[in-house]
């Protein structure tokens, strides 16, 4: 009974340690996989903060001042004036949601006549 | 082998000669346990030494760790739960509405190994080349001395670094950098101040404040704590821009040397705008001036809104007569001497162009008309002592909170002694000088309803609570006089159709350097609060050496000088803050009124 016992604890012995080797190299994969991917975001976010930075470049209020002096043929923007504010009187009542009939056209052609009367 | 303790032969022995053979046994038992002992002496002995070897190794080991931990670049933990990484930007600024004020960019800064270097002469021609301010002998000096480590450049654009490249020697490198950058320009330049490289290695260098709030919280910029979370300010982008633009019209349509204008919520205290003309690129901080004659406000760097300490002339009144108010000394309608010239010792105190008010004005005309002698007798009768408690409750006696690096050395100039010549010089803003930051803050305190809030510069959430320096009443009959001023007194220039413009004008003559003032250099200032019925912004206009010459006559009066300034401001920010025009209810038909 005893040598079955052995045998049996050493072939444990050596699956376990098959398995630790295994287990040893995925754990190592992994953590370059999150290398990889931390690397990545660093790169993503660096980007993405330069993005923003671009976009308040392009943004800065001096820039927008020029753009609508330049274009004020096309825009007619002006800066905002205390007339601007409006009252809610002052928004047009929507309008009806069918047409008003403004040109009937005599219909062509002969009525249909139901048959079997 | 074990002896025993009553050896036979021994005992035998012993007993023929006629000895005790019981010291024997004694002897044997002594030196038996000498031997016991001696084993384990040597026993507790190999102990120790064993004890020590472990504190050896167990103390060399953590040693030999601190010091390899010490020694090694820094390496971020690979396996670490996502989201606990740490940031270790710098955290960016942003306006109230999270438009990026000061951001992180990341570029390359360039240095040489001259010891691999190939080509040393023609490394520094081809660099010459590129960066022009750099001399080509001068790098060619520093890249064949015998050094093995020379800096070239602290950042570098990315075409540069391209050029760079292009050279291909082994010897010049580049090492990356974090670097400031301020999208808006000149954009709040006073406010943000600027940034420097720190301790600078190859791999990174520590980016830290040199001025404005960079440097104020250069500790919470920097925390890594904080996640790289950004910095909120008070300041609204939108309203800054459009107060710089119209500011800085102002000041060169009225030759003006500078300008400062502060906005202010009164509700939280939070800085909504805040500039200072002339005004500087953060990207590209000038110099301070090292000319010590120089006048610190000729520097662009000089935030005249909270380093300019100037006489602030008649703004003062106000407080004269909301204190004579608040102890029930006078009412509104209570009418004061106002007699000009006014003989007060030696003293003579005048009216402008030595006009005469009086004899006698309402307490609200005294703020109206801005009557120096009527004021300086309403201080009279709060006496100096009353005074000085309500201008100290009101801050004019320490520096502003102001998250600013240059708030805290801007200490308000006082009188050391406080006789009653220096109660009256007071009350009508002469003899002490306190910068605009103040007075925004002391106005605030009375569009506040009498509740004195911290002036800030970061975003607040709500309403906060502060200090009450008067009853509710004497605030509400202030803003009523404030706005007399506007409507009917100096300031008429400053009315603002639908927003109630309330406030008050102030001339202060220059002070010379070398003591006394200057006959036609004036500091001109417009406190004001709008809208009257119902307050919600300070604005405090400030220009240095104004002068109108749209008139027949040159003009240095706030009421033609900063008074337009800000009445513009207020016409152009007021929509952009959301703040509704109020039509004001037409003066009642006076015919009308008649017949009924």
């Amino acid at each position: 009974m005893r040598p079955v016992l052995y045998v049996l604890s050493f072939l444990a012995l050596i699956a376990l340690g098959f398995w630790a080797y295994r287990e040893n190299y995925t754990t190592q994969a992994a953590l370059k996989e999150v290398q990889t991917l931390q690397r990545q975001i660093v790169g993503l976010r660096e980007a993405l903060a330069l993005q923003r930075a671009e976009w308040a470049y392009l943004n800065r209020p001096d820039r927008l001042r020029e753009l609508a002096t330049a274009n004020f043929d096309r825009l007619g923007l002006l800066p905002m004036e205390p007339g601007q504010f409006g009252t809610p009187n002052e928004i047009a009542y929507p309008r009806s949601a069918f047409p008003e009939i403004d040109m009937p056209v005599d219909i062509q052609g002969e009525q249909p006549v139901e048959e079997g009367l | 082998m074990r002896t025993p303790l009553r050896p036979l032969a021994r005992i035998l022995q012993a007993r023929e000669d006629g000895l005790n053979p019981d010291s024997i046994e004694k002897e044997n038992l002594r030196l038996r346990h000498e031997a016991m002992r001696e084993k384990a002496r040597g026993r507790a002995e190999f102990r120790l030494l064993i004890l020590c070897a472990s504190f050896v190794l167990a103390f060399g080991a953590i040693g030999a760790r601190m010091g390899l931990m010490a020694a090694t670049e820094p390496v971020e933990p690979r396996a670490s739960a996502p989201g606990a990484e740490i940031i270790a930007q710098r955290a960016d600024i942003t306006d109230r509405n999270g438009r990026i004020l000061a951001t992180n960019m990341t570029t390359h800064a360039l240095y040489a190994h001259p010891k691999v270097m190939v080509d040393p002469k023609g490394v520094a021609a081809k660099l010459a080349e590129i960066f022009p301010d750099l001399k080509a002998a001068d790098l060619e000096r520093r890249f064949t001395d015998g050094r093995s480590f020379v800096w070239i450049r602290k950042v570098l654009s990315p075409e540069q670094m391209q050029l760079v490249h292009e050279i291909g020697d082994p010897g010049l490198l580049f090492g990356p950098r974090e670097m400031r950058l301020y999208p808006n320009g000149t954009l709040a330049a006073h406010v943000l101040g600027g940034t420097s490289f720190g301790a600078e290695g190859v791999h990174s260098a520590e980016v830290i404040g040199t001025a404005g709030i960079e440097k104020a919280l250069d500790a919470r910029l920097r925390d890594p704590a904080q996640g790289g979370k950004p910095l909120t300010l008070s300041i609204d982008l939108t309203v800054q821009s459009t107060i710089e633009e119209v500011l800085g019209a102002g000041m060169t349509m009225l030759n003006a040397k500078g300008a400062a204008a502060i906005l202010m919520d009164v509700r939280t205290g939070e800085i909504v705008a805040l500039a200072s003309l002339p005004t500087f690129d953060p990207n590209d901080r000038p110099n301070p001036l090292v000319d010590k004659t120089a006048e610190p406000g000729d520097s662009p760097l000089f935030n005249r809104a909270v380093q300019g300490v100037y006489e602030l002339g008649s703004t003062f009144k106000i407080f004269a007569a909301a204190q004579a108010m608040e102890l029930g000394l006078v009412a509104p309608e209570t009418l004061v001497d106002a007699n000009a010239p006014m003989r007060w010792g030696r003293h003579l105190i005048k009216e402008f162009e030595g006009k005469n008010y009086g004899p006698l004005l309402s307490v609200t005309d005294v703020i109206a008309k801005s009557s120096n002698v009527g004021t300086a007798h309403i201080a009279l009768m709060i006496g100096p002592l009353r005074q000085q408690a309500f201008l100290k409750s009101l801050g004019f006696f320490e520096p502003t909170p102001v998250e600013l690096i240059e708030a805290p050395g801007a200490r308000p100039l006082i009188p050391k002694k406080w006789p009653e010549i220096v109660t009256i010089t007071t009350s009508y803003g002469h003899g002490m000088s306190a910068s605009p930051m103040h007075l925004a803050a002391a106005y605030a305190a009375i569009a506040n309803g009498g509740v004195m809030i911290k002036p800030t510069l970061l975003k607040r959430e709500g309403p906060t609570t502060g200090v009450r320096v008067m009853s509710e009443k004497t605030a509400l009959e202030s803003i009523k006089m404030l706005r007399r001023v506007v409507t009917e007194g100096t300031a008429s220039l400053g009315e603002v159709p639908g927003y109630e413009v309330a406030g008050k004008t102030g001339t202060a003559d220059k002070p010379k350097r070398t003591g006394g003032y200057y006959e036609d250099k004036v500091i001109n200032t417009f406190a004001s609060v709008f809208p009257a019925s119902n307050p919600q912004y300070v604005l405090i206009v400030t220009l240095d050496e104004p002068l109108d010459t749209a008139g027949s006559e040159p003009r240095r009066t706030a009421g033609w000088t900063a008074v337009p300034v800000a009445a513009e401001i207020i016409r152009r920010t007021a929509p952009l803050m959301g703040l509704r025009p109020k039509l004001e209810p037409p003066a009642p038909d006076a015919v009308t009124a008649a017949s009924n």
